[in-house]
């Protein structure tokens, strides 16, 4: 199951190091990694994809809090959230096939950022599989160069994380689940 | 946050506002940290640091040991850090000497042990241009550290050196480095100590659950058969009087970790002694047939659990543990209690009913004399053997008034101390348990002792973790320092060879090992020696050791293909074990495949 978890840290040289470091050392499987400036001046916000179980999950979200310049982490899989991915992908066009895209990319509302003679570039803003699918309709046209930031989120309204909270532990959940079956696979 | 809680003593240092320079604020730092000796090697990029050092060492305020390999910098900062509960405080140079530290600071990272490591860095300008003796010291250690700084300004030179402290002593404590450009070292800036740390990301103290601590007494109240599995954090949280109160109040058996050794005193009743791996037969059954298993302080390492769906499979589990981490991340509890145990256990004891579970103890008594442990002890001995030769060490130290300290390599005569060797209380054990670092005994007994001239600090290591650090010799002699060095010398990377034998069919690859003639080594250090070839030397040899006034060696020549009994093997369940062999029969290859 894929996890969304979104941690805040001090933007300083070498914290996404650190971070990764600590994902890689410790063997966690990351989906995705996107990192970008927050509301507060300073504090730098990232989201995570993780591939695992809730036990791995509670985990990632543990040794992500022992980061020293990791100031909060949550896990909002659970959460009501907006979650979006940007993606910009390069196709090989001809006369004849250039309206065709352009019709992919508007039922997709997606924009059309760059043209030339031989290609154009569509911009695509939505979830994960949602720009799956419109890349899986571009690909029999042939793609030429693709980027995608991976996931953003944002909780909506009320489920909005309280970030002076330490993280809430999903340690409890983990535990009835298991019963006391608690050895590792 | 949760305030500090291992603030250094009042250093009577001036706080305020002073100007001095990047090198000078190094050792103005320590002292309102209280530390007086420290324990490095200089080179070109800590040179100035060093050439500050001077008037500090001139009236005394810090002691630097010079030490002859930088990772020996590391294990006897981690040795003093043990002996004492303090930070202790390596620094070295940039490049060799910073990559040399790499192993010391990860032994100490895997153990908690509370180390600041201070390393030269080149100057700004020149960084990243692989300049010489330039390396990513922050890169390289930073998976070995708790946390570490790269310091390209004066400016924030002290707040870091006030951080690096705090981390590496508040909550589980662990292994701080702080890189230090050259020209940050030459220049002046404004040097004050007297701001608030603000680290908010840093929890080093979270507060416990009541909830929690009665979900744990409700579970223990019930149980017909207890356990109690204590680590090194009873030792880290000083809750030793605690746990043995708990344990007399409601009857419960401790089984210890190896970094929990002496926990309760091992002649406690109750005390089980070592469990896991090398573990007593009764420890390890006691662990797979007790009903709930309260773990204080540990981690459930490998080492301990064997095969871990296997590991205590009828037990309802409650962990203690500081690290929030810790819990789940090996074995998911159904109670854990998070916090500091110096808080927790006393909360925990009022809760605790009054039990004896005398059919349990019963049971655990009568599993006990089943052990072969007595025959290897008591049996006429004719041949030098290891256990024989730590049980004397035992008797030799039982009877000095001295604070004493074992400090033991890593290898077969690590596990045999763990065994034969009697630890009345916590902290008389110093080892690499996490790391397993061959050549940590030596430079950690030198470094316990400097924390301790007065303390009878015993190393014992084999010939082969003994042969890595050896060069240490000359520190201990240039410091002057008593330790008493014990080599179980058996011609073997004995561990290794005994895996060799049980699980691949006696090939002895790459074990055999040579040494050199240890008395006449010690004696090329004017250190004094013996060798012990007979039984019938070893208490002769242990007396005339502990009546000479400075260091002593001697070389235990004991029998060469000694096996440590019991032993589970790796991805074994830890009742799956392989007993001692009767007195004069040998145990050869086990046909155990070993899952790893």
């Amino acid at each position: 199951m894929q996890y969304t978890l979104v941690a805040w840290m001090r933007d300083k040289p070498g914290v996404l190091n650190r971070v990764s470091g600590m994902l890689r050392r410790r063997n966690f499987n990351i989906d995705s990694l996107q990192v970008s400036h927050s509301e507060t001046p300073g504090i730098s916000r990232m989201t995570f994809v993780v591939d695992g179980d809730e036990r791995v999950a509670d985990q990632v979200v543990k040794q992500l809090r022992k980061v020293v310049d990791v100031t909060a982490v949550e896990d909002i899989t659970n959460r009501l959230a907006i979650l979006r991915e940007l993606a910009l992908i390069r196709v090989r066009t001809t006369p004849a096939t250039r309206g065709e895209i352009m019709q992919f990319a508007e039922i997709y509302r997606a924009q059309i950022v760059d043209v030339n003679a031989e290609n154009l570039v569509v911009q695509a803003v939505g979830t994960e599989d949602k720009v799956d699918s419109l890349i899986e309709l571009l690909r029999p046209f042939g793609i030429e160069e693709m980027v995608r930031t991976g996931r953003v989120a944002l909780c909506r309204g009320d489920e909005r994380p309280k970030r002076n909270k330490p993280a809430t532990s999903i340690f409890k959940a983990a535990a009835s689940l298991n019963g006391s079956a608690h050895a590792e696979k | 946050m949760a305030l500090a809680k291992r603030e250094p003593a009042e250093s009577g240092y001036d706080l305020g506002p002073q100007e001095f320079t990047g090198s000078q604020m190094i050792w103005e730092s320590l002292l309102r940290e209280g530390v007086k000796t420290v324990f490095g090697h200089p080179g070109g990029a800590i040179l100035p640091a060093y050439d500050a050092l001077a008037e500090y060492e001139a009236d005394g305020r810090i002691h630097h040991v010079l030490v002859r390999h930088e990772q020996c910098a590391a294990h006897m900062a981690d040795g003093f850090a043990r002996a004492t509960g303090d930070v202790g405080v390596c620094i070295v140079t940039s490049g060799p000497g910073a990559t040399n530290l790499v192993t010391g600071l990860a032994t100490a990272q895997m153990d908690s042990v509370p180390v600041v490591a201070i390393t030269g860095q080149v100057p700004t300008s020149l960084l990243g241009t692989d300049a010489f003796q330039e390396s990513d010291v922050v890169g390289v250690t930073q998976p070995v550290c708790k946390h570490n700084y790269l310091v390209t300004d004066i400016a924030e030179l002290p707040l870091v050196m006030k951080e690096a402290f705090y981390i590496a002593r508040e909550g589980r404590p662990g292994v701080v480095l702080v890189d230090i450009c050259k020209d940050v070292q030459i220049e002046t800036g404004t040097f004050r100590y007297d701001f608030e740390i603000n680290l908010p990301g840093f929890e080093p103290w979270p507060e416990f659950s009541p909830e929690s601590v009665q979900e744990a007494a409700d579970l223990l109240n019930e149980s017909e058969r207890p356990l109690i599995l204590a680590g090194h954090g009873i030792h880290l949280s000083h809750t030793s009087d605690e746990l043995l109160q708990l344990v007399e109040k409601a009857g419960i058996p401790v089984v210890t970790t190896l970094l929990g050794t002496g926990n309760i005193p091992e002649t406690h009743p109750l005390s089980l002694g070592m469990g896991g791996m090398h573990g007593e037969a009764f420890a390890n059954r006691a662990i797979q047939s007790c009903d709930v298993l309260v773990a204080m302080g540990m981690r459930f390492d490998d080492r301990i659990t064997g095969r871990l769906d296997r590991f205590a499979a009828d037990a309802k589990i409650i962990h203690f543990e500081l690290d929030r981490a810790e819990v789940g991340k090996n074995i998911v509890p159904d109670v854990a209690v998070v916090g500091d145990l110096a808080e927790t256990l006393p909360a925990f004891l009022p809760q605790v009913k009054d039990r004896r579970h005398q059919e349990w103890v019963d049971t655990l008594s009568e599993w006990r004399s089943e052990t072969d442990e007595a025959d290897i002890i008591q049996y006429e001995v004719e041949e030098l053997i290891p256990p024989y030769v730590i049980r004397q060490l035992w008797h030799a130290t039982e009877r000095t008034e001295k604070r004493v300290i074992v400090v033991t390599d890593v290898g077969q005569h690590q596990m045999w101390e763990s065994q034969y060797y009697i630890h009345e209380q916590a902290g008389m054990l110093l080892t690499s348990g996490g790391l397993g670092t061959m050549g940590y005994a030596l430079p950690a007994a030198l470094g316990a002792q400097m924390s301790d001239p007065e303390a009878l600090v015993w190393c014992v290591a084999g010939d082969g973790g003994f042969q890595m650090t050896l060069q240490e010799l000359a520190t201990i002699q240039q410091e002057k320092m008593p330790v008493k060095i014990a080599i179980i010398n058996n011609g073997f990377l004995g561990m290794v060879r005994q895996w060799q034998q049980i699980f691949y069919d006696k090939r002895y690859v790459g074990t055999p090992i040579l040494s050199p003639d240890y008395v006449k080594l010690a004696e090329a250090y004017d250190i004094p020696g013996a060798v012990v070839r007979h039984p019938s030397e070893v208490v002769s040899v242990l007396e005339q050791a502990h009546a000479t006034d400075g260091p002593y060696l001697v070389d235990f020549q004991v029998k060469e293909e000694v096996n440590v009994y019991p032993m589970v093997a790796p991805g074994a369940a830890v009742d799956e074990l392989i007993r001692r062999p009767k007195p004069g029969h040998v145990q050869g290859y086990s046909g155990v495949q070993p899952s790893w």
